[in-house]
């Protein structure tokens, strides 16, 4: 930024001069008493932080909107699937087993005779539910370790690093056939549980080099000059700096793991039945492909389609995220 | 380590006094002597100029005093940190951490990068009281503002909520300032603070630095490679040169007749409005290589005045005697031929 010599002339008493040259640029607003109204998006508008600026980019992002339409719909049905169906997932007629579309039941019947309709809006909250809880815990545990790793260096950072070298080189299907069918529960967790145990290392990669880049910076050098202890630089200094891209890569982490629930699903070693799962419909269907496509079709778009709202969310959030990407 | 305290200083003790002081870089290519055995000390309420080129060793020395010092690669081999007697090398690490900021602080380069870009001013100058002195949030903030306006930044009470991207160089600089003198530091080691800033600015940061210095009698080390600086606010100067000091001397002493060629040289390479349209005279070569330092003299490769002596025998700094025989107080030249020099 150029640097006109009177901005810094009105240090002495601050004279009309002083204010006047203040007031174009854009610590302008904040200074001269009668502050003019700044153009909504001229270089006066009110300054943001990186938190407030991504929010004001990611705002006229369509892809960001609609992602996030899509991801809000999903999780309120996820919620409360009785918004937008009456039926049970769990209540079959055998009589009607794989026929196509009929009246009240738009999507037609699986083999069981169950409406493929409900049990498709049922699916979402399994999804949803390991995507979330699989991602957080993901994101927890390995920025935890990834920071500790790349903040201290040395033997911790040996240490940290193999060990995810460990998880990272576990094959995720053959790892899954293995660790689920001695594990198994009704409930969600086992495969939640997995999916951190694998998922954890990518988090802790990109966490290590995003805290390394950040412990480099010159604040964090000057904060221990200026007699900051460990654990307040790393929680201060270093990690609202660190935090972007492991956020970003935990998002569109979030759209894989729901995908990796239904690929387990469909092994057969993911969710079990009476859980309703888009894995496991698409599991029951894909041998009776050709017989009624429709019991595949619509699990796996939606599948598909929550995916890949995720994703989008992550590379919006990402660009938003990344100045050097404006 | 009682010592440590704030006690009364005995007379005879320099706040800060460096012995020997020496730092090496151990990188896979070898080993980097990055400061030799240099020694200096500064008095309360003086002021230390330590000039040299880039990669001369300046900026490690102040790390390495301050305790800030990326290890590894960088390492401290020998020497003393003699703070008010009390040696810091020796002491913890807990020790150190409360003498940095509290009792010396520093200044930085480019206070953009050196300033957290995610936390408001406001926070970051009031984090000084809360770390060190376990002040309220709502203290601490008052005394942020009062800081801000101590360093003449205006608008205080509003700016304080301000992100460093959102000032200007030069004010920037003044919030760098105001932090390192937050807690009344007795020392304040500047790195270059005025190198990222352009000239006018340079002028009042620096008037601003020394005004407070003056008011609060503390000891600065000014580290710089501007010799037009230096001219204006330093005590004393100590000129550095592959990781060693060439020179010492009072500061007016040093301009008006330097014992060293090196110092001579960077004398010479100052554009001057009496030797207009003449060529600019610079010192020939480069500054060598930290991990190959040539024997001898360091500077005997570049040196005009350069004899066989140079090339196998280190001079050490040593002091200078007048043309009365008298030694000339705080002065002392690691030349071979200092009293040439100094009489030429």
């Amino acid at each position: 930024m150029p640097e006109p010599y009177s901005q810094e002339d009105a240090v002495a008493p601050a004279g009309a001069g002083g204010r006047i040259e203040l007031a174009t640029t854009d610590t302008g607003t904040v200074e001269s008493p009668p502050a003019p109204a700044p153009p909504p998006d001229g270089p006066a508008a009110k300054p943001r932080g990186l938190w407030a600026d991504a929010w004001h980019e990611l705002r006229r992002n369509p892809v960001f909107v609609v992602s996030a339409l899509m991801i809000v719909f999903l999780v309120l049905i996820a919620i409360w699937p009785r918004l937008i169906t009456d039926g049970n997932p769990l209540t079959c007629d055998l009589a009607r087993s794989q026929q196509g579309s009929a009246p009240g039941h738009p999507f037609g019947f699986d083999t069981q005779g169950c409406d493929v309709y409900t049990r498709t809006v049922y699916g979402a909250r399994a999804s949803v539910t390991v995507g979330v809880c699989a991602t957080a815990g993901a994101a927890l545990l390995g920025s935890l370790l990834g920071g500790l790793a790349g903040f201290f260096g040395g033997w911790t950072d040996s240490l940290f690093s193999r060990v995810a070298d460990v998880f990272f080189g576990i094959p995720i299907i053959l790892g899954g056939l293995v660790f689920l069918s001695v594990v198994t529960s009704d409930t969600v967790w086992p495969v939640v549980g997995f999916i951190v145990l694998l998922g954890w290392p990518q988090i802790s990669r990109i966490a290590r080099g995003s805290v390394i880049t950040a412990k480099q910076n010159d604040y964090v050098q000057a904060a221990r000059a200026l007699g900051a202890g460990n654990l307040r630089m790393l929680l201060r200094h270093v990690a609202p700096n660190a935090v972007a891209p492991v956020i970003v890569v935990a998002m569109i982490a979030l759209g894989t793991y729901i995908a990796l629930e239904a690929t387990l699903s469909f092994l057969g070693v993911g969710l079990r039945p009476p859980t309703v799962s888009w894995g496991i419909d698409i599991s029951n269907a894909a041998p009776q492909i050709r017989n009624a496509p429709h019991m595949l079709l619509w699990p796996a778009g939606a599948l598909s389609i929550t995916v890949l709202a995720f994703i989008m969310l992550g590379d919006a959030v990402r660009d938003a995220l990344d100045p050097k990407l404006r | 380590m009682a010592t440590m305290s704030p006690a009364p200083a005995e007379p005879d003790v320099p706040l800060l006094e460096v012995r020997d002081l020496e730092v090496e870089f151990r990188t896979r290519d070898g080993v980097a002597k990055a400061v030799d055995r240099v020694s200096f000390s500064v008095g309360a309420g003086e002021t230390l100029a330590v000039l040299g080129e880039s990669g001369s060793g300046k900026s490690v020395t102040a790390q390495a005093v301050m305790g800030i010092l990326d290890s590894p690669p960088g390492f401290v081999t020998g020497g003393q940190v003699l703070f008010r007697g009390a040696d810091l090398l020796t002491a913890g690490a807990e020790e150190r951490r409360r003498v940095r900021g509290a009792r010396m602080a520093m200044i930085f380069q480019d206070a953009l990068s050196a300033l957290n870009p995610v936390l408001t001013v406001g926070a970051q100058l009031a984090e000084m009281f809360r770390v060190h002195e376990g002040r309220s949030r709502k203290e601490s903030r008052a005394k942020a503002v009062e800081l801000m306006e101590r360093v003449r930044i205006p608008a205080a009470r509003t700016r304080v909520n301000d992100y460093p991207h959102q000032f200007s160089g030069g004010m920037r600089q003044r919030i760098m300032i105001a932090m390192a003198l937050a807690l009344e530091p007795d020392l304040i080691i500047a790195d270059e603070p005025t190198t990222a800033l352009d000239v006018t600015v340079q002028a009042q940061v620096m008037d601003l630095l020394a005004e407070l210095q003056r008011e609060y009698r503390m000891g600065l080390v000014l580290i710089t490679h501007d010799l037009g600086v230096v001219a204006d606010v330093a005590d004393r100067i100590a000129v550095m040169y592959a990781g060693r000091i060439m020179e010492t001397a009072p500061v007016h002493d040093l301009y008006k007749n330097p014992a060293h060629p090196y110092t001579r040289g960077l004398l010479d390479s100052i554009p001057r409005l009496d030797r207009k349209g003449h060529e600019l005279y610079a010192v020939k070569g480069l500054p060598p290589n930290l991990m190959a330092i040539p024997p001898g003299c360091p500077f005997h490769p570049r040196c005009p005045r350069v004899r066989d002596i140079c090339l196998a025998d280190r001079p050490e700094p040593a002091p200078l005697t007048g043309a009365d025989g008298r030694e000339l107080p705080g002065r002392t030249s690691a030349c071979h031929f200092r009293k040439d020099e100094l009489h030429a």
